[in-house]
């Protein structure tokens, strides 16, 4: 291009040269021999098309699994939600052919039993866990937690008959703390495995600063790691308190059930056998009288909303943590 | 001096453990390390370094990665007994008392030679329960506010979080993180601050502030410091400690070079390997 302009004889100073070079590079098209195409959507191009198709499939196998779940949700509220009313929470079971009534006394059992598992487990599987994340390779730790991994499987209904044996039989009748002891086996495992895991997961760089600081393994473990492994503690409470509401083998065995309030003189007592939701609705939906099966969907849309209550409260504790 | 104000930092202060310690004859050492032999199981970390650390002043451990520095500087507090299979033979001793003798307990000593980590690391909690975190395990009976405020003004953080004292540690950013980390150590007067190359995760800015913070730290505590920044051992050291690693037995064995004056080391180092190191011949 500059032989084209030999309009002075003069030589281009270097200014000039470098000044035509960079004209040069600007008139030059600078997406000569790029294809646009390439990087237009195309579905013939086979990844594009088995990735569009994937995510179809994926949506749709979602929505089908939703599908059964809200069945199940829509199920319990038209068929328990035409029978919710006060009287539900206050009364009694009603005898076969009586009409009304309610389950009072199985809200009280189950709230009572679930809680005294809760009370049982919470130290024992959160220390546990302490212990494991703390001991994690030692044997005795690894007994331990292979011995909660298989408690996480065992059949609810062995926890039962175990607490049939051993406390039933022993001390002489179905009782509420029976109840309890059979739930808290179930809800043993599940807070040890996931105390431990929410423990172990507390940066390493934290308990260094503890220790750093001159704190004891104690100090650490009560003032650093559990606090900051508190929302996970707690995630593993509302999985079992969830799993625990829920049980009926169990408590088939230990609780059996009863008509009554769970008092004798008007005093509390927990040595007699106690209502549950999950017995009465199991009682209760097998007989072939319409109010008490209306009962039975009624006591299960209560359980229901009990353990999302209880999740819904843990959940904005944790939440609470979190943010502090 | 300064170091009327804190306890600790008397010479004549009582020690962890409350005996009376046989007199040093070199009272301006605070911290004597003389390490033989360390092991983690039967890998010898670290052999022959001997590094007396100087009263109110910053000693700085340098070398390439793997020498050993860092656990040189957590044997001096003891933190190395968290790792398992650690052996070690030889003797720290503090004001002339050897904190690896059976007699001492290991809380005690990380209580006076407190530690200020490479990660920025608080506790998921309040800046304020951060900083007060030492006080309450050590029972302090006084008034925490004030010690707490007092921490944070020595740190160089006061002015920032002043308004924020209830929001989270976590909330700040990385060189706050670690000023406040160095808060949280100063908060119960320790007499020595080791501190494990502490601004390796902090931009430029941050790392000038936590320079400008040691120099000032100096005058009251006794600073040991582990970099992998030369200028920044230049900029703060007044002692320099050069650990290379010794790779013909075998395995990697850190070891010290040489010791001395920074100003000395830096431009006139004696050893060829300290010489070749601070030039950059080799990394």
């Amino acid at each position: 291009m500059s032989g084209d302009k030999p309009v002075t004889a003069k030589e281009p100073s270097p200014a000039e040269t470098l000044l035509h070079r960079a004209e040069e590079e600007a008139a030059r098209d600078p997406f000569a021999g790029v294809d646009f195409r390439e990087l237009e959507l195309s579905l013939y191009r086979p990844r594009t098309l088995f990735s569009i198709i994937l995510t179809w499939i994926v949506t749709g196998m979602t929505l089908f699994a939703l599908i059964p779940l809200f069945a199940v949700l829509w199920m319990l509220i038209w068929r328990g939600g035409q029978k919710l009313s006060l009287a539900l929470f206050t009364q009694l079971p009603p005898a076969p052919l009586e009409q009304g009534g309610g389950f009072g006394n199985a809200i009280v059992g189950t709230l009572l039993m679930v809680g005294l598992a809760t009370l049982i487990t919470v130290p024992l599987g959160v220390l546990t866990g302490v212990f494991l994340a703390q001991a994690g390779a030692s044997r005795l730790a690894a007994a331990v937690r292979f011995s909660a991994k298989v408690l996480t499987g065992f059949p609810s209904i062995l926890a039962g008959v175990f607490a049939y044996g051993a406390i039933v039989l022993t001390t002489g009748g179905y009782s509420a703390i029976a109840g309890g002891i059979a739930l808290s086996i179930l809800m043993l495992p599940t807070i040890i495995l996931t105390a431990e895991s929410a423990i172990a997961m507390v940066p390493a760089k934290m308990k260094e600063a503890s220790i750093g600081l001159g704190a004891t393994g104690t100090q650490t473990v009560w003032m650093v790691l559990l606090p900051t492994a508190m929302p996970g503690i707690l995630t593993g409470v509302m999985l079992a308190v969830a799993r625990a509401a829920g049980e009926t083998a169990p408590l088939l065995f230990t609780a059996l059930f009863s008509n009554y309030w769970l008092a004798s003189n008007g005093r509390l007592d927990l040595m007699q056998p106690t209502a549950s939701l999950a017995v009465l609705i199991y009682n209760f939906s097998g007989m072939p009288i319409k109010n008490q099966v209306e009962l039975a969907w009624a006591a299960a849309l209560v359980l229901v909303a009990l353990v999302m209550i209880t999740n819904l409260i843990g959940q904005s504790f944790s939440r609470q943590q979190v943010n502090q | 001096m300064a170091s009327g104000t804190v306890p600790n930092a008397n010479p004549k202060a009582t020690p962890p453990g409350g005996g009376t310690l046989a007199s040093h004859p070199n009272d301006d050492v605070v911290m004597d390390c003389d390490i033989k032999e360390l092991y983690y199981g039967t890998f010898k970390a670290v052999r022959d370094t001997k590094i007396p650390i100087k009263k109110n002043a910053i000693t700085a451990f340098i070398g390439p990665s793997g020498c050993g520095k860092s656990t040189v500087l957590r044997c001096l507090n003891r933190m190395n007994d968290l790792v398992r299979g650690f052996r070690f033979k030889g003797h720290v001793k503090y004001r002339g008392k050897d904190i690896y003798d059976p007699a001492i307990d290991p809380v005690a000593v990380r209580r006076y030679i407190g530690m200020v980590f490479q990660q920025p690391n608080p506790f998921a909690t309040s800046i304020f329960n951060n900083v007060a975190f030492g006080l309450r395990i050590n029972n302090y009976k006084g008034n925490k506010t004030e010690k707490v405020e007092q921490a944070l003004k020595r740190a160089a953080l006061w002015d920032e979080v002043k308004d924020k004292l209830q929001n989270s540690g976590l909330s700040l950013s990385g060189g706050q993180q670690q000023r406040l980390c160095i808060a949280r150590a100063v908060a119960t007067d320790p007499e020595v601050l080791l501190m494990d190359e502490p601004c390796s995760a902090l931009d430029p800015i941050a790392t000038r502030r936590i320079e400008e913070l040691m120099l000032e730290l100096k005058t009251r505590y006794t600073i040991a410091i582990v970099t992998h920044n030369l200028q920044q051992a230049q900029r703060v050291a007044d002692k320099t400690g050069f650990l290379y690693v010794d790779t013909t037995e075998g395995g990697r064995t850190g070891y010290l070079v040489e010791f001395g004056d920074s100003k000395e080391m830096f431009e006139n180092p004696k050893e060829k390997h300290t010489r070749e190191y601070i030039r950059g011949e080799f990394s």
